[in-house]
């Protein structure tokens, strides 16, 4: 509403002020025009008085009798405005003057042909006598301009009413005309209010003419009709969406349900099996230790291997899909303590050999504690395992900030591995060495690639035959604590 | 004690059972060890109902109980038991191939003694079952209620 007071406002202004100042000119115009008319005319009036007096006074000086001019000066005496009249003969001496014995306060140049000055207050004719071509002398006609003041009084007043009377009639007019603008703008600005208040897109504003006004509405109307299509289309597309969403999780819920107890079947059906056939072969182990020569031995000893490590095949595959599936939990982890802890239980198994630890300040992260763990409980063992064939092994384990992530590598100056096969490092079940060679079921790096893929990192490995081999992995630097400083690992 | 109470396994594989016997066999453990095979069979065993209606009705030292098993699981035999007066106090101890998580936190939820994952290595199992008869019908002393109700 304030807007529209404002606009109707602004209207009002805008036209009162072009009338007004529009008859405010007329009326200067008016007013000046008389002006100079009105002089006009008195010079005119006058000048012909003079003429008169003129040709009434040329006895009077061609005959030097003062007292005869005097008397036709005097005739003028029924007129109030003239103030000063008097007569100079032809060199230019004073002759006569009415009323008597004033003289006029110019000096007095004999004019031979007629001449009218405009004073400040007042108005002078300067008119020669002439008689059958001769000139006497000249007349003098001073008139005040009292007329010409009371003329100008009446007629700026009148302007002045007229202007006043037009000012009232135009606001009268204005006030009535500035609806046909103010309204449809009212009405327009209305439904935008709603409209932007409301989010109700199917308020329609009235068209109340058909000038540029009725077109601005109509587009308006136009494009909340647009709007209103298309709101209605997008939430159609987001009910769509939002069913499609449902029966895609639904559908996932159930593959999702169908693989975990695919998952639970095979830890419980395909593991009872492998436990009777170790369990029988102890047992028959047991009950024929007397006739079992060292060929039996050997093969009952394959048999139970086998077993046992199908069996840690299976735990590994199992630990791996859940990996994938377990719900990921969020704290602040601790590298270099984790580090720490590692070594520790490394450390505590005296069946290694001493390593050469250089283990750089590590960071404070983000992430699933248990995962991050195993991440690099894998890598560290790793390291151990395929550094273990060097008389001195060395395991590095230091991390680098880049510009988004925090990179951590593990290193050590083991057996390595041909780059050429880089890319099966991380694929479940992937090995680049004999059973013989290094125990191991190949699962350790798919779930270290696992995790820290879900931790939203990357991870990538670098190695030469015989030059050892080092092993990165990346985690998100949204996911480092920005509160802790890096550590030196104990 | 002067009297062992009987040792209840509920085990639906034979060979299991053969195995499991042949555990308890090896630690020589002197309790009477009942075998039913199915979660149903528990129950009644438990109840003293149906096939066991006639039974002494005297609570077992320690359930042995496997998780999968046929018309009742072990999960529903350890809730059921847990609903009932008399045999809350009976220790349970859930033995099974199974490492899946929930039906660990499922069995605790249910307030089992203990739970042993049978390990695939013949001596392991061995072992576990070992600790089990010797922590459960030997050195742990049942509740007063049970003792006075096994009197």
């Amino acid at each position: 509403m304030k807007r529209a007071t404002t606009i109707r406002r602004k209207l009002i202004t805008a036209m009162m002020l072009t009338s007004t100042t529009v008859l405010l000119i007329i009326g200067a115009v008016l007013v000046l025009y008389d002006v100079v008319s009105f002089r006009r005319e008195l010079a005119t009036a006058l000048t012909t008085r003079a003429q008169i007096l003129a040709a009434n006074s040329t006895a009077a000086l061609a005959f030097e009798n003062p007292d005869d001019a005097r008397q036709t000066l005097g005739a003028l005496k029924s007129d109030p405005s003239l103030v000063l009249s008097a007569l100079y003969d032809r060199d230019g001496r004073l002759f006569a003057s009415y009323p008597d014995g004033a003289t006029p306060r110019a000096s007095i140049a004999s004019a031979h042909v007629p001449e009218f000055t405009f004073g400040p207050s007042r108005l002078v004719v300067l008119q020669p006598v002439i008689q059958d071509g001769r000139w006497l002398g000249t007349l003098y006609l001073e008139s005040d301009l009292r007329a010409l003041d009371t003329r100008l009084r009446l007629f700026v007043l009148v302007v002045l009413l007229a202007v006043a009377g037009s000012v009232a009639v135009a606001f009268a007019l204005a006030n009535w005309l500035q609806n046909g603008i103010a309204r449809p703008v009212r009405a327009l600005a209305e439904a935008a209010r709603r409209v932007s208040q409301d989010k109700d897109y199917s308020v329609r504003a009235q068209a109340m003419s058909d000038d540029e006004l009725g077109l601005l509405t109509g587009a308006f109307n136009d494009m909340l009709g647009a709007i209103q299509e298309r709101d209605a289309a997008l939430g159609q597309l987001n009910t769509d969406l939002e069913r499609r969403v449902k029966a895609r999780t639904a559908e996932l819920e159930a593959l999702n349900r169908e693989l975990e107890a695919f998952s639970y079947s095979v830890s419980h059906d395909l593991r009872a099996p492998l436990r009777h056939i170790n369990g029988f072969a102890a047992l028959l182990r047991d009950h024929i230790e007397q006739h079992l020569d060292d060929k039996g031995r050997h093969y009952l000893g394959h048999i139970s291997d086998s077993a046992r490590k199908m069996g840690q095949l299976i735990d590994d595959l199992l630990m791996f899909s859940r990996m994938g599936r377990q719900t990921m939990g969020s704290s602040e982890v601790d590298l270099a303590a984790l580090v720490a802890d590692l070594r520790g239980a490394h450390n505590a198994d005296a069946t290694h050999k001493a390593i050469v630890w250089h283990v750089r300040p590590l960071p404070v992260v983000h992430g699933d504690p248990a995962m991050l763990r195993l991440v690099l409980m894998n890598l560290i063992s790793n390291a151990i395992k395929y550094s273990s064939t060097q008389a001195t092994p060395e395991i590095t384990i230091a991390a680098e900030e880049t510009g988004d992530e925090v990179v951590i590598r593990v290193a050590d100056n083991g057996v390595g591995f041909d780059m050429a096969y880089a890319s099966k490092l991380f694929g479940v079940f992937q090995r680049l060495h004999r059973p013989e060679e290094f125990e191991g079921t190949g699962i350790g790096l798919a779930n270290v690639r696992r995790i820290v893929q879900r931790h939203g990192g990357r991870t990538w490995a670098e190695g030469e035959v015989d030059q050892g081999a080092t092993f990165f992995f990346s985690l998100p630097r949204d996911a480092r604590a920005e509160s802790h400083k890096p550590r030196e690992a104990a | 004690m002067s009297e062992l109470k009987r040792v209840l396994l509920a085990e639906d594989s034979a060979k299991d059972i053969e195995l499991t016997l042949a555990a308890l066999d090896e630690y020589r453990l002197a309790n009477e060890v009942v075998v039913v095979r199915d979660g149903a069979q528990a129950w009644e065993y438990l109840s003293c109902t149906g096939a066991y209606a006639d039974r002494t009705p005297v609570s077992p030292a320690v359930v042995l109980l496997d998780l999968k098993m046929p018309k009742m699981d072990g999960l529903e035999v350890l809730k059921r038991m847990r609903g009932d007066a008399t045999l809350r106090a009976v220790p349970v101890v859930i033995l099974t191939s199974s490492r899946e998580e929930r039906d660990i936190i499922e069995g605790y939820k249910l307030g089992v003694n203990a739970y042993v994952v049978k390990p695939v290595g013949f001596d392991d199992f061995v072992d576990a079952v070992k600790n089990l008869g010797l922590f459960w019908a030997v050195l742990n002393q049942p509740p007063p209620g049970s003792a006075r109700r096994a009197a």
